[in-house]
C-alpha cells in the first residue's frame, strides 16, 4: 500500500496546484487587542495633567519651568542615546515623557534648572538606557533620578516655596513642608503638637508646601481614577500602599498621638498618592502578578512610613519605592501562580 | 451563570456577520480532496485504488490502530488520484482525490437503528468507530478514544460544549438553534454509552436563541443547559470543566482522569446521525465569515471540499485578502493556498482583508503583567516570551511551558505587540528537537 502511495504521488504530483493570492501566514492569534505602549504612555501623562495643572496654580511659573526643562531633558537624552547607540529613536513610545513630567513632579517648585537637567539625563542615561532601555530598567528611573538628586544635592532639594497661586500677586517665600515641619519637632523632642495640626481643606486641594505634583490630592486622584478607569493600573499596589501607610501609622498615633501624626496626615502630605498611584505602579519595575503586586506595596508603605517616623529624611516614598524595586523579583519568584490542574497532578504523580 | 474566574479575555466579536443566517447547502464540488488523516492519531490506510468508483457514505480509508478514525467519500465517482496534497495544518498529507459523476449516489444498505437507545454500549461504539467520527470542535481527537476509558477511570459526567467562544464563529450556534433535537439525542446517547446520568450543555450567554432552542429541546431528559459568561476561552476543554463542574483536569492528564466526557455539539449531531441513519461523518457545517468575503454564512460543506471552491461559491473575495484562516482568529490555522480541503474538524473559514492584517515589530517586555493575569492557565507566558527572544528554550521548561494550551490569550494582550504564542511554539519545537536527539 505504502508503494502505491508513492508511486500515484509521483505521478499525479502537482495536478491540483494552480496560482494562488498572495496569502500571509503568522502563528495565532490572529487578532490582537488595541491597546499599546504608546497609548498607555500617553494616557499616565495625560493622567498626570491634573496634578501638574494644580502645581503650576499653587507655585506658577517657577513649576513650569521645572516641568519644561525636566521633560525636554529626559526626551533629549532617550533620542541622543538612542542615536548614539544606533537605535531606532523611540521617543514617540511616550516612556521618556512620563519619566520626564514624574521627575518634575517630584522636585521642589523653582529649582535651578541645571538641577532638571542632570535629574532627566541622570534617570534615562544611567536608570534606564545602560540597563538596555525600556523594559530593563529595574529601578522606576524618576524615582531613582529623584533619589540621587536628594542625595547629591540635599539643599537645592529642599528649598520648599509657599504656595503663592498664580495672579495672587505674592512674592514666592520658602517655607517648609508638613513632614519637615514634623521632622524638626520630633529630632527637637517636642511634641509634634502644632506640626501635625494640619488644614485638611488645604492639603487636600494642595495650598501647602512640596513638590510640584504633589501637593494636590484631589488633582493626583483625579488622574487616578482615570488610569484604573482605563485599567492601565489595578488598585493592588496603591491601596496596598497606602492601607499600609495609614494602618501602621494609626497604631503609632494611637499609642501616643503626642508623638506620632494621625493617619490623614500622613496619606495628605508628602508624596504618598503620587508614589502610590503613579510611581509604584510603573509596569517595568512592579510583580507581575497581583498578589505580588500586593506584597509590593505593602512594603512601600512600611518603609515609607518606618522613614517618616524614624528616619533621618522627613520623607520616605521614593526610598521606598526605588527599595521595593529591587524586592521585585524575589517577589515574583514567590508569587508565581499556581497553575490550572496543578495541586492534584503533584499529588498523584 | 458559569464562567472561569478571573482569567481570560473578551476579544472581539464578530459573531452577527452570520448568527442570524440559517445553514445553506453549498453546492457540491466537482472533486474532493480527502487526506487520510484528519484526526490526532495514526492516519487511516487508503482501501480504494485509482480509477476504482466509489459512492458517497463508503469508507475509504480504514483506521490503523486504535487512536485513528476511518474516512469515507463524501461524494460519488472516482478516484483519480492518491497522494500527497496540501493539508490545512501547513503540510502535505495523503489524501485520496475522488471526481464526481454528478449523481451524489450514496451506497445502499446503511444499517438504521429507530431504537437506537436499547443498544448495547459496545454496539454503538462500533458504529461510532466505523462512522468516522472525530471531535468536531477543531481538536479532532477520535470520538471513541474519549468513550473507551480504561476501567479505573470511572466517569461520572458528559458536557457537551457549544459554548464557540472563539470570535466570529456561528457553526454550532447555528447548529444548535436548527438541530436541538439532534443534539439531545446525540447526547442521550453518549450518556448512555458512558452509563451516566449527569450531563450538561455548555453555552455562552451570547447565544441566547441556541440557549432557548437547547432548554426546549432537553427539557424532561435531565440533560442541563448551563449558560455560560461570554469570555474567551471558555470553550477550551480544560477551561469549560472548571466553568461548569469546578474540577480541574490535573496537569499533564485528560478530562476522564477527573471522570469527565466532553464531546462538541456537533459531535453529538454527527453521533446521532450516524447511530440511527447509519450514516458516517462526511459533510459538517462550516462558518464561513470575515470582512474579506463577500456572502459569508453557514454552509454545510462536505469533507474534502477545497477551499477555493468554497470561496468561490461564496460570491468570491471582497477585495484583496491578507489572511484567509481554517478555524476563528485566536487559533486558526492561516493557510498558503486555496487548495486544501475543509476537514472533519473545520468549524470555520475566516477571510481577512488585507488592510486588516497589522504586520507590526514587536518591543521589549514592559513587564505589565497584563498576559499573566490573562492566562487561563495561570501560567508565566511573558517569561516564555523572553526565554525564547533569548534563545534559552530549556529554561521554559521549568515554567511549565507544556501546559500552555496556545489559546492566544497573552498575545492578544500584549501592549508591546509580543507573538508569544509563536514564541511558546517555537519553545516546544525546540524541546521536541532536543527530546528526538536524547532517544
Amino acid at each position: 500500500m505504502a508503494e502505491q502511495i508513492v508511486a500515484e504521488k509521483e505521478e499525479k504530483r502537482g495536478r491540483l496546484e494552480e496560482p494562488t493570492p498572495k496569502l500571509i501566514l503568522t502563528s495565532s492569534p490572529h487578532v490582537l487587542g488595541e491597546d499599546s505602549i504608546e497609548r498607555i504612555m500617553w494616557s499616565v501623562v495625560l493622567a498626570l495633567l491634573p496634578a501638574s495643572l494644580a502645581g503650576l496654580y499653587f507655585f506658577g511659573w517657577s513649576a513650569l519651568q521645572v516641568i519644561v526643562v525636566c521633560m525636554a531633558s529626559t526626551l533629549g537624552a532617550e533620542a541622543l542615546f538612542q542615536k548614539i547607540s544606533g537605535n531606532r529613536v523611540a521617543i514617540k513610545d511616550g516612556s521618556a515623557a512620563v519619566t520626564g513630567l514624574l521627575l518634575a513632579l517630584t522636585l521642589p517648585p523653582g529649582s535651578p534648572w541645571w538641577l532638571s537637567v542632570i535629574g532627566g539625563f541622570f534617570a534615562i542615561m544611567i536608570c534606564k538606557q545602560l540597563y538596555g532601555g525600556l523594559g530593563y530598567n529595574p529601578f522606576n528611573p524618576a524615582i531613582m533620578a529623584r533619589v540621587f538628586l536628594l542625595i547629591a544635592f540635599p539643599l537645592q532639594m529642599t528649598r520648599w516655596p509657599v504656595p503663592h497661586p498664580l495672579f495672587s500677586g505674592m512674592d514666592a517665600k520658602t517655607g517648609a513642608t508638613p513632614l519637615g515641619d514634623l521632622q524638626v519637632a520630633r529630632l527637637t523632642g517636642k511634641g509634634i503638637g502644632d506640626a501635625a495640626r494640619l488644614n485638611l481643606w488645604d492639603a487636600f486641594i494642595g495650598n501647602i508646601g512640596g513638590s510640584i505634583g504633589e501637593v494636590s490630592a484631589i488633582a493626583l486622584l483625579i488622574g487616578a481614577a482615570y488610569l484604573i478607569y482605563k485599567q492601565y493600573i489595578t488598585w493592588h499596589i496603591p491601596l496596598s500602599m497606602i492601607g499600609t501607610v495609614m494602618a501602621f501609622g494609626g497604631i503609632f498615633w494611637m499609642m501616643n498621638p503626642d508623638k506620632y501624626a494621625n493617619p490623614l496626615f500622613h496619606l495628605l502630605t508628602g508624596g504618598l498618592i503620587l508614589g502610590a498611584f503613579f510611581m509604584a505602579t510603573d509596569m517595568v519595575t512592579c510583580p507581575v502578578t497581583l498578589k505580588g503586586q500586593l506584597i509590593f506595596g505593602a512594603g512601600c508603605g512600611l518603609i515609607t512610613v518606618i522613614i517618616r517616623m524614624w528616619g533621618g529624611y522627613p520623607e520616605g516614598v521614593s526610598f521606598a519605592i526605588v527599595l521595593m524595586n529591587i524586592a521585585t523579583p524575589l517577589i515574583d519568584i514567590y508569587t508565581r501562580p499556581v497553575r490550572y490542574g496543578a495541586k492534584r497532578a503533584e499529588g498523584t504523580s | 451563570m458559569w464562567t472561569i474566574a478571573g482569567e481570560g479575555i473578551h476579544p472581539i466579536h464578530e459573531k452577527g456577520l452570520t448568527s442570524s443566517l440559517s445553514v445553506g447547502d453549498l453546492k457540491l464540488p466537482n472533486k474532493v480532496v480527502i487526506p487520510l488523516s484528519q484526526h490526532i492519531g495514526a492516519p487511516s490506510e487508503p482501501l480504494v485504488r485509482i480509477g476504482d468508483s466509489v459512492r458517497k457514505y463508503q469508507k475509504i480509508g480504514e483506521a490503523k490502530g486504535f487512536v485513528s478514525a476511518p474516512v469515507h467519500a463524501s461524494i460519488s465517482g472516482k478516484v483519480i488520484a492518491i497522494g500527497k496534497f496540501p493539508h490545512p495544518s501547513g503540510n502535505q498529507s495523503n489524501s485520496i482525490v475522488i471526481e464526481s459523476d454528478g449523481k451524489d449516489e450514496p451506497v445502499e444498505g446503511l444499517t438504521e437503528h429507530p431504537d437506537y437507545l436499547k443498544l448495547d454500549p459496545k454496539e454503538l461504539k462500533d458504529i461510532i468507530v466505523n462512522a468516522g467520527i472525530v471531535g468536531m470542535g477543531g481538536a479532532t481527537f477520535p470520538t471513541h478514544v474519549k468513550l473507551n476509558p480504561p476501567k479505573e477511570k470511572k466517569i461520572d459526567t458528559v458536557l457537551l460544549n457549544g459554548a464557540e467562544c472563539e470570535p466570529y464563529l456561528t457553526a454550532d450556534d447555528r447548529l444548535m438553534v436548527e438541530m436541538s433535537r439532534e443534539v439531545v439525542e446525540g447526547m442521550k446517547i453518549l450518556m448512555h454509552i458512558m452509563g451516566v446520568q449527569e450531563g450538561h450543555i455548555g453555552i455562552e450567554d451570547d447565544k441566547p436563541a441556541a440557549i432557548e432552542a437547547m432548554r426546549k429541546a432537553a427539557s424532561g431528559t435531565g440533560i442541563r443547559i448551563s449558560v455560560l459568561e461570554k469570555k474567551y476561552p471558555q470553550g477550551a476543554e480544560k477551561q469549560l470543566i472548571k466553568s461548569i463542574l469546578g474540577r480541574e483536569v490535573p496537569s499533564g492528564g485528560l478530562p476522564m482522569d477527573i471522570g469527565v466526557v466532553v464531546q462538541n455539539v456537533g459531535t453529538a449531531v454527527a453521533v446521532y446521525h450516524a447511530v440511527r441513519y447509519g450514516i458516517p461523518l462526511i459533510e459538517r457545517i462550516v462558518t464561513v465569515t470575515g470582512q474579506g468575503i463577500q456572502r459569508p454564512g453557514n454552509l454545510r460543506v462536505r469533507i474534502g471540499t477545497l477551499l477555493d471552491h468554497v470561496i468561490t461559491e461564496c460570491g468570491g473575495l471582497a477585495g484583496e485578502p491578507g489572511k484567509i484562516l481554517f478555524g476563528g482568529p485566536m487559533m486558526g490555522i492561516a493557510q498558503h493556498t486555496l487548495h486544501v480541503p475543509v476537514l472533519k474538524g473545520t468549524s470555520g473559514i475566516l477571510v481577512i482583508p488585507k488592510e486588516d492584517v497589522l504586520l507590526k515589530d514587536f518591543t521589549a517586555c514592559i513587564r505589565c503583567g497584563r498576559c499573566v493575569q490573562a492566562c487561563p492557565i495561570r501560567l508565566l507566558p511573558n517569561m516564555y516570551s523572553v526565554f525564547a527572544e533569548a534563545g534559552k528554550p530549556k529554561d521554559a521548561e521549568k515554567y511549565y511551558i507544556l501546559d500552555c494550551i496556545e489559546c492566544g490569550c497573552c498575545t492578544y494582550v500584549c501592549p508591546s505587540r509580543r507573538p508569544i504564542v509563536h514564541q511558546i511554539r517555537y519553545i516546544k519545537a525546540e524541546m521536541r528537537k532536543a527530546k528526538n536527539k536524547v532517544a
